[in-house]
C-alpha cells in the first residue's frame, strides 16, 4: 500500500521546509559512514543503561529496545504554538468534562452525547460520583497523539488521559542525541524538555491535598519490575527524586496510604499511579488485585490522598466518547475545537457499521477499549482473508469497534542501509496540570519503520526520533 | 528514607553478586586440586559442591563428579538456584528492582555483567575455556564492586548493601572450613603429607588467599595458621572476622542514623565479641567443627533478624 503522504522535511512540490534547513546544512557535511557508526552507538547505549520495554506474549523478546533513528523530527517555533492553544483548550475540555460528569452530567442534560455512552461504558467509575479530587484536577498528566495530514492539518488521534506512557524515551532520546551530536545542538536552537521531571513534581505537588502539612511526600506507584513499562516508572521516580513504590509496599494507616520504611510507616500524600483502575483497590474493585492498595478509595474519598490521575479518568479517552470529543470541547470552552477529529464511524450505529462492513478494506476499525495498537485491522495493509474474518468479530459485536479513514500520516526521513527514506509518523506531546496547565515543546515522535506503514506503536514494530521544537 | 522492599533488594542483590563469585572461586579450587590430584579428583569435587551447598541438588541430576559436570551445574546451570548464571541473574533482577537507589555506573555494571554472562554461559564450557570463563566471571564482579564502591554514597543504601555481602561472604567462608575442618585438626606429625599441603592450600585458594597467606605467615602452610588467618585475621578481607567488623559497623551506622537499636545489633554484636576474644587454641580446644556450625546457625540468624528488623516484607 502506497499512500501520497505529506513529508515534513522535504514534500515534493515545495522543496525542503524551513524548519528543517539549518539541519539539512549540517546533514549534507557528515559521512554516511560516521552516521551509520553514530546509530549503532545509539543502540549501545540504550542497551547498556536497559532502556526496555517487554512486548506481551513474546516469551524470548522480554525485553526488547525501542528502536531509536538518530534524524530528529522538526516543528517551528510557530508550527508549536499553534499545537499548544489546541491541546491547552483540549485538556481543559478534559477536565471540565470529567467534573462534570462525575456531578451534575449538564452534557448530558444538554443531550450533547448520549446517556447510555457513559452509563453502560467499562471506564465510567460509579465510585467516583460526587467526588472531587483535590485541586480540581482529574486528568494531571495528558499524552495527545497528534496526527499531521498537510502543511496546516493536525488532528487528535487519541487523548491518552489515563496513564501516558512513552515521556522517558522523549527524555533519553534527547540525552542521546546531544550526546552523539554535541555540536548540532550549538548550531541550531533546540527548546529543552529535559526539565520535564522538576516541572511534574512541582505540578504534582501543586495538587497535593488541602489537609497536607508542609511539603507533600510524592510516590511513584508502579505494577512491578515486570510490567512493560517498569524502565519509565523507575526513570521518573529517580529523576523527581520520590520513592518507587508497589502496592506490597502500601497499606492504610490512621485514615492516611503509607508506605513500609525500614524506620515503619511513612505518609504519602499524592501517588502518581501507573497502575490501572481496576487494580487500585482491591476493595472497591478487583479483589483478586495484589497490585493495589486494599482501601486507598477511602483515603482518597476523604481527601487525604491525591491519585494522578484520577481513577474514572479512562472515561475521557475512552474511544467511544472520542468521537464526540469536538462537542465536548465546544461544549465547554464555548468555542470551536482548534484541533480536529478525526472523522470517527461508531459501529453502534447501525448505518456507520453498513458503511464501515462495506467499506472495511478502505478504514481503519480500532476496538473501543483496546489500546498499544493491539486488536485493530489497517483495512488497505490487511489481506482479503483477514478483512473477511475482522468483518465478521465486528458484525458480532458491533459497539465494541470504531472506525476511520486510512489517513496518509505525514512522514519523516529516517536513516536506514541505503541512506534517508521517508517513513509515517505521529507526535505524542506530554501535558502537565495543576493550577495552570504546561506543555513540555517536543514530546515523543513515534515512527513506523517498515515501509509503508502506519503503525507507530512500539509493540507493533515502531521506533521513535527525538523531536525537537525551534526556538525561532 | 529507604522502603524496606528496596533495603531488601539492596541486600540480596549484594548476596548474589557475592555468591556469583564464590562459584567461580570454588570451581577454581577444585580445579587447581583435580589437576594436581588426579586421584581424588572426584572427592575434592564433591567437597567443592558440600561447599556451595549443592551436593544433593548435584546427585539428584548427576552420577559424576567430573569436572565438566560440576562446572556446569555451579557456573551455568539456571535450575540450580546458586550457580554464577542464576546468581547473577537475581543479582540483576533485585538491581533493576531497587534501580533508583543505585548510580547509573553500578547499575550498567550489574547489567553489563549479565548480558557478557549471559552470552558467555549460553554453552557448555569447553573444559580448555573453564579458566577464562573463571577469569572472566571474577572480572566481572570486580567491575561491580569498582563502580559500587567508586560513585555510591555512604548512607544506608550503602550499608544495607554491605549487609548482604557479608553475611554472604562470612556464610561462604564458614562452609569452606567446616567442609575441610578435618583436614585443618592438628596432626601428630608437625609437618603436614604432601596430601595435607594440597588440601591446605586448596582451602585458601577457595577465598583467593593462597598468596597473601605467604604475605602474612612466610613459612609453610600450616593449619593452626590457616585457620587462624580464615577465622581471626582482622585484615584478610574474606575472615569471619573481618566480615563481622564490617557487619557490626554498619549496623552501627544504621542505629545511629535511626536512633533505634534491634536484635540483629545484638546478635552481631555477640558473634563480634565472641571472635575478638577468641584465639585459635581455644577454638580448636572447643572443636572447630562445633564452633563453625553454630557460627553458621548465628549467621543466618543475623541474616533473619536484619530482615525482620528493617521491614524487609
Amino acid at each position: 500500500m502506497r499512500l501520497a503522504a505529506f513529508d515534513e522535511m522535504l514534500p515534493e512540490v515545495s522543496g525542503l521546509r524551513k524548519p528543517y534547513s539549518a539541519y539539512d546544512r549540517w546533514l549534507k557535511e557528515q559521512d554516511p559512514a560516521r552516521l551509520t557508526e553514530k546509530m549503532q552507538d545509539a543502540e549501545r547505549v540504550f542497551r547498556k543503561t536497559g532502556i526496555t520495554f517487554a512486548v506481551y506474549g513474546e516469551q524470548e523478546a522480554s525485553e526488547r529496545l525501542i528502536p531509536f533513528d538518530i534524524v530528529p523530527r522538526i516543528i517551528s517555533g510557530n508550527e508549536w504554538r499553534r499545537l499548544t492553544q489546541g491541546i491547552e483548550q483540549r485538556v481543559q475540555a478534559l477536565n471540565a468534562f470529567l467534573d462534570d460528569i462525575y456531578h451534575r452530567q449538564e452534557i448530558l442534560r444538554a443531550r450533547r452525547i448520549p446517556k447510555e455512552l457513559i452509563a453502560r461504558n467499562e471506564a465510567f467509575l460509579p465510585e467516583m460520583i460526587g467526588v472531587r479530587p483535590p485541586a480540581g484536577v482529574y486528568t494531571h498528566i495528558i499524552g495527545v497523539d497528534i496526527v499531521r495530514i498537510s502543511e496546516n492539518e493536525f488532528y487528535v488521534l487519541e487523548d491518552n488521559a489515563r496513564t501516558p506512557s512513552g515521556v522517558s524515551y522523549m527524555l533519553e532520546n534527547r540525552e542521546t542525541m546531544m550526546q552523539l551530536f554535541p555540536e548540532l545542538f550549538q548550531q541550531i536552537k533546540v527548546r529543552p524538555v529535559e526539565n520535564y521531571p522538576q516541572l511534574l513534581r512541582q505540578s504534582l505537588a501543586a495538587v497535593r491535598p488541602q489537609s497536607t502539612k508542609g511539603a507533600p511526600t510524592i510516590a511513584v506507584l508502579t505494577p512491578g519490575s515486570f510490567n512493560s513499562a517498569y524502565f519509565e516508572h523507575a526513570f521518573l521516580a529517580d529523576q523527581m527524586g520520590v520513592q518507587l513504590v508497589e502496592g506490597q509496599d502500601l497499606r492504610v494507616v490512621d485514615g492516611h496510604v503509607a508506605m513500609r520504611t525500614t524506620e515503619g510507616y511513612k505518609q504519602i500524600d499524592v501517588l502518581y499511579r501507573r497502575v490501572d483502575d481496576s487494580f487500585l483497590d482491591p476493595l472497591t474493585f478487583r479483589p483478586d488485585s495484589a497490585l493495589g492498595v486494599p482501601g486507598i478509595m477511602d483515603v482518597y474519598r476523604a481527601g487525604n490522598i491525591t491519585i494522578a490521575n484520577a481513577p474514572g479518568t479512562g472515561i475521557a479517552d475512552d474511544k467511544a466518547i472520542y468521537s464526540y470529543m469536538p462537542e465536548i470541547v465546544e461544549f465547554y470552552t464555548g468555542r470551536k475545537a482548534i484541533l480536529g477529529n478525526i472523522p470517527t464511524w461508531r459501529c453502534s450505529e447501525p448505518d456507520s457499521l453498513k458503511y464501515v462492513l462495506e467499506h472495511i478494506d478502505e478504514l481503519v476499525v480500532k476496538e473501543v477499549h483496546g489500546s498499544g495498537g493491539y486488536g485493530m485491522l489497517v483495512g488497505p495493509a490487511a489481506t482479503k482473508k483477514e478483512c473477511e474474518d475482522f468483518s465478521k468479530k465486528l458484525a458480532a459485536r458491533p459497539s465494541n469497534y470504531i472506525a476511520q479513514p486510512t489517513l496518509a500520516l505525514s512522514t519523516c526521513p529516517i536513516l536506514t542501509d541505503k541512506g534517508l527514506a521517508p517513513r509515517h509518523v505521529d507526535l505524542r506531546p506530554y501535558v502537565l496540570v495543576s493550577d495552570r496547565i504546561q506543555i513540555v515543546p517536543g514530546g515523543l515522535t513515534r515512527v513506523a519503520l517498515k515501509e509503508g506503514s502506519l503503525v507507530v506503536n512500539s509493540s507493533q514494530g515502531g521506533g521513535t526520533k527525538d523531536t525537537w521544537v525551534l526556538d525561532d | 528514607m529507604l522502603l524496606g522492599r528496596t533495603a531488601n533488594g539492596l541486600y540480596w542483590m549484594n548476596r548474589y553478586i557475592e555468591r556469583a563469585e564464590n562459584m567461580a572461586r570454588l570451581v577454581d579450587a577444585g580445579l587447581r586440586m583435580a589437576l594436581t590430584r588426579t586421584q581424588n579428583a572426584s572427592e575434592e569435587w564433591n567437597s567443592v559442591l558440600l561447599s556451595a551447598g549443592s551436593d544433593a541438588a548435584f546427585t539428584q541430576k548427576y552420577s559424576d563428579y567430573t569436572a565438566a559436570n560440576v562446572a556446569d551445574f555451579l557456573l551455568r546451570d539456571t535450575g540450580n538456584p546458586s550457580s554464577t548464571m542464576t546468581s547473577i541473574e537475581t543479582a540483576r533482577n533485585n538491581a533493576r528492582m531497587v534501580r533508583t537507589a543505585l548510580t547509573r555506573e553500578t547499575w550498567e555494571s550489574i547489567n553489563e555483567a549479565w548480558m557478557s554472562l549471559k552470552r558467555m554461559l549460553a554453552k557448555p564450557i569447553d573444559e580448555r575455556d573453564l579458566p577464562s570463563v573463571l577469569d572472566a566471571i571474577k572480572r566481572e564482579t570486580a567491575l561491580i564492586r569498582g563502580a559500587f564502591y567508586g560513585t555510591m554514597l555512604r548512607n544506608e543504601i550503602f550499608d544495607f548493601s554491605q549487609l548482604g555481602t557479608y553475611v554472604e561472604r562470612a556464610d561462604n567462608t564458614a562452609r569452606i572450613l567446616d567442609v575441610k575442618y578435618y583436614v585443618l585438626l592438628p596432626s601428630i606429625s608437625w609437618v603436614g603429607s604432601t596430601l595435607d599441603n594440597y588440601q591446605w592450600e586448596s582451602i585458601l585458594r577457595s577465598v583467593s588467599a593462597h598468596r597473601s597467606y605467604r604475605w602474612v605467615y612466610e613459612a609453610d602452610y600450616k593449619p593452626s595458621n590457616i585457620a587462624d588467618y580464615l577465622i581471626l585475621n582482622v585484615r584478610m578481607p574474606r575472615s569471619l572476622t573481618f566480615c563481622y567488623r564490617f557487619l557490626t559497623e554498619h549496623l552501627k551506622f544504621l542505629g545511629d542514623d535511626y536512633g533505634e537499636r534491634h536484635a540483629c545489633h545484638v546478635t552481631a554484636g555477640k558473634t563480634q565479641a565472641m571472635l575478638s576474644a577468641g584465639s585459635i587454641k581455644d577454638i580448636f580446644d572447643a572443636g572447630l567443627h562445633e564452633f563453625l556450625a553454630n557460627f553458621i546457625r548465628d549467621n543466618i540468624r543475623l541474616g533473619d533478624e536484619i530482615a525482620q528488623d528493617y521491614r524487609f516484607y
